[in-house]
């Protein structure tokens, strides 16, 4: 299933996007291993979807080389296309037909033989928990069920390389643990699989993330190695006099106030420390300690310091 | 270059003609509204018509019957065609545009399917010639249905190309009632040219869908075959000419 690994799933150079005097991406620098789950992590407007268009063969190429499983674009894009899934953020499917038509057409535009999609479609139904939806009419099915069926349509002519945009937005909870349990088996099976998300929890599962912002690529690496670029903690403080403090906690770190707490953002040195040198900030002003809590910074405090704004990606 | 061609337009095809199986109210809408005009006007015309040209003692309902038939084929087609739109914006069209599908088969696969659909209702509308006394045999019968499927193509894939380019069903509203509609009402469905003011019966004589309603008349009267079969080309090549339009279009989409 899996392509040559000298292959890579995805290779962008300089890859600009305008939409008329709207840069959506400029100058973008990426490569995707094979047999990963890569996430393109962004607020909403960072030049995600337009990548995922780009990638997903849907949009021609502007500026720069991009270059899908081997084959640039878009002069490769007949030859790449039926080698990669799609999960579109609006389901491609056609609602006024059942499930198994849906699936049906699908595998003939893909060209398979209807035995070969009889079969692939019972299975991927039965493992996505489809397996008595199989004749119900695509709009009478939830927006979390749609959602599979799209899933289970992008999967059934076997993709090497699975593309998904923001495959989680409007799902529940415990359905969105489902997908991800169920990438990381495609994802043993051999396939690679890029996912856009501006989930953070999302971002944390996969193998390795881009930091989109502003059209630009400004982080990249696994979950781990970013947060640990990012240096420091993030150390929060409940005291007597909030005012006083804050002053005092400036000249240790980046100070806000979250929740009546306040929020000390240290970019360099280990947590141990960190807790440290805020206790005796506190101590100094002569305030009360009240309540303290350490954290290794997160994917957030790490879009922060790569773009010197806070993350407002979760805005659903 | 792994890209297929039958499989699709067979598949697009097939989902064309589901659909608007199992939406009644677009059967209804694209045979049930001409139906409806043909019998008001027809009725009302009733015997104060007489043209030049037309044997003595011909109704208005049989005069304009071919023209109803031509009316059947245009709705169907917008109707059909207008899904384009709809697909577009639902997503189902993505999800198309992304497989290794050959350039043709889009547009093909769909104008088949609509033209499938429009055919088909223009065949039921035939039924309906007896009770207005029309009477013809079974050659002029299928000299009229060949030309009937050659105008179900041409007309569905006039349709794909203005739909294919539009970005909303108001749009393409406007398109259906500024050059569709005008279309169908300056090619004789209503009138016959030789009453009509002299730059109209120009305009009429450059509609190619006059001369497939000329054609469908003389076929069904078992009039000249002449009129018949040049009905059936000018329908064949305007087809031929609006589908490969269309299949350049969708091929224009990215990478095609």
């Amino acid at each position: 299933m899996s392509a040559p690994h000298s292959t890579l799933a995805l290779r962008c150079r300089e890859v600009s996007y305008a939409y008329g005097e709207h840069q959506a991406l400029s100058g973008v620098d990426l490569e995707v291993k094979p047999g990963l789950i890569f996430g393109l992590l962004g607020p909403n407007g960072g030049g995600k979807t337009t990548l995922f268009k780009l990638a997903a063969t849907l949009t021609k190429p502007q500026g720069g080389t991009i270059e899908i499983l081997g084959q640039r674009l878009p002069e490769g894009a007949p030859a790449v296309r039926s080698r990669l899934g799609v999960v579109f953020q609006h389901p491609s499917l056609d609602k006024k037909l059942r499930v198994w038509e849906n699936l049906k057409h699908h595998g003939r535009l893909y060209g398979m033989t209807p035995e070969r999609i009889e079969q692939r479609s019972d299975e991927l139904l039965e493992t996505l928990g489809l397996g008595g939806r199989r004749k119900d009419v695509v709009e009478t099915l939830s927006g979390g069920l749609q959602r599979r069926v799209e899933i289970a349509k992008a999967l059934l002519p076997g993709p090497e390389l699975l593309l998904m945009d923001e495959p989680s937005a409007g799902l529940d909870p415990g359905i969105r643990r489902d997908l991800w349990e169920y990438l990381a088996g495609l994802k043993k099976a051999g396939m690679t699989v890029i996912v856009t998300t501006h989930f953070l929890d999302e971002a944390e599962r996969c193998d390795e993330l881009a930091i989109l912002d502003g059209g630009r690529v400004v982080s990249r690496g696994s979950p781990g190695v970013l947060r640990d670029g990012v240096g420091g903690a993030v150390v929060r403080v409940d005291v007597s006099d909030a005012d006083r403090v804050m002053s005092a906690l400036g000249a240790v770190g980046k100070v806000s106030c979250e929740g009546g707490d306040l929020v000390v953002r240290l970019t360099s040195g280990d947590v141990g420390a960190a807790g440290e040198q805020v206790r005796a900030a506190i101590v100094l002003a002569g305030a009360e300690l009240r309540a303290l809590s350490i954290n290794p910074p997160s994917l957030e405090d790490v879009y922060a310091a790569a773009t010197g704004r806070a993350w407002r990606g979760e805005a659903e | 270059m792994k890209q297929f061609f039958w499989a699709p337009v067979m598949t697009l095809w097939q989902r064309e003609v589901v659909r608007f199986l199992r939406q009644r109210s677009r059967v209804v809408g694209a045979l049930g509204t001409p139906v409806i005009f043909w019998l008001f006007i027809g009725s009302g015309v009733g015997e104060a018509f007489r043209v030049p040209g037309v044997p003595e003692g011909t109704t208005y309902l049989q005069f304009f019957f071919p023209g109803t038939v031509m009316m059947i084929v245009l709705f169907t087609a917008i109707f059909s065609t207008i899904s384009i739109i709809e697909d577009r914006r639902e997503g189902f069209l993505q999800g198309v545009l992304v497989a290794p599908v050959h350039p043709w088969a889009v547009a093909l696969g769909k104008i088949l399917g609509g033209a499938s659909l429009a055919f088909g209702q223009g065949l039921l509308f035939f039924a309906l010639a007896p009770l207005v006394g029309l009477r013809f045999g079974l050659l002029e019968f299928l000299a009229a249905a060949g030309i009937l499927a050659a105008a179900s193509v041409a007309l569905t894939a006039l349709g794909f190309v203005f739909a294919w380019k539009s970005t909303s069903v108001q749009g393409f509203h406007g398109i259906m009632n500024l050059v569709l509609f005008p279309l169908w009402l300056l090619s004789g469905a209503l009138f016959p040219r030789e009453t009509a003011a002299s730059w109209m019966a120009l305009v009429m004589s450059l509609n190619p869908l006059t001369y497939g309603l000329d054609g469908m008349r003389a076929a069904l009267a078992g009039g000249s075959a002449g009129t018949a079969w040049l009905g059936a080309g000018v329908l064949v090549v305007a087809g031929g000419v609006l589908t490969a339009l269309g299949a350049r279009m969708t091929a224009g989409s990215f990478g095609r």
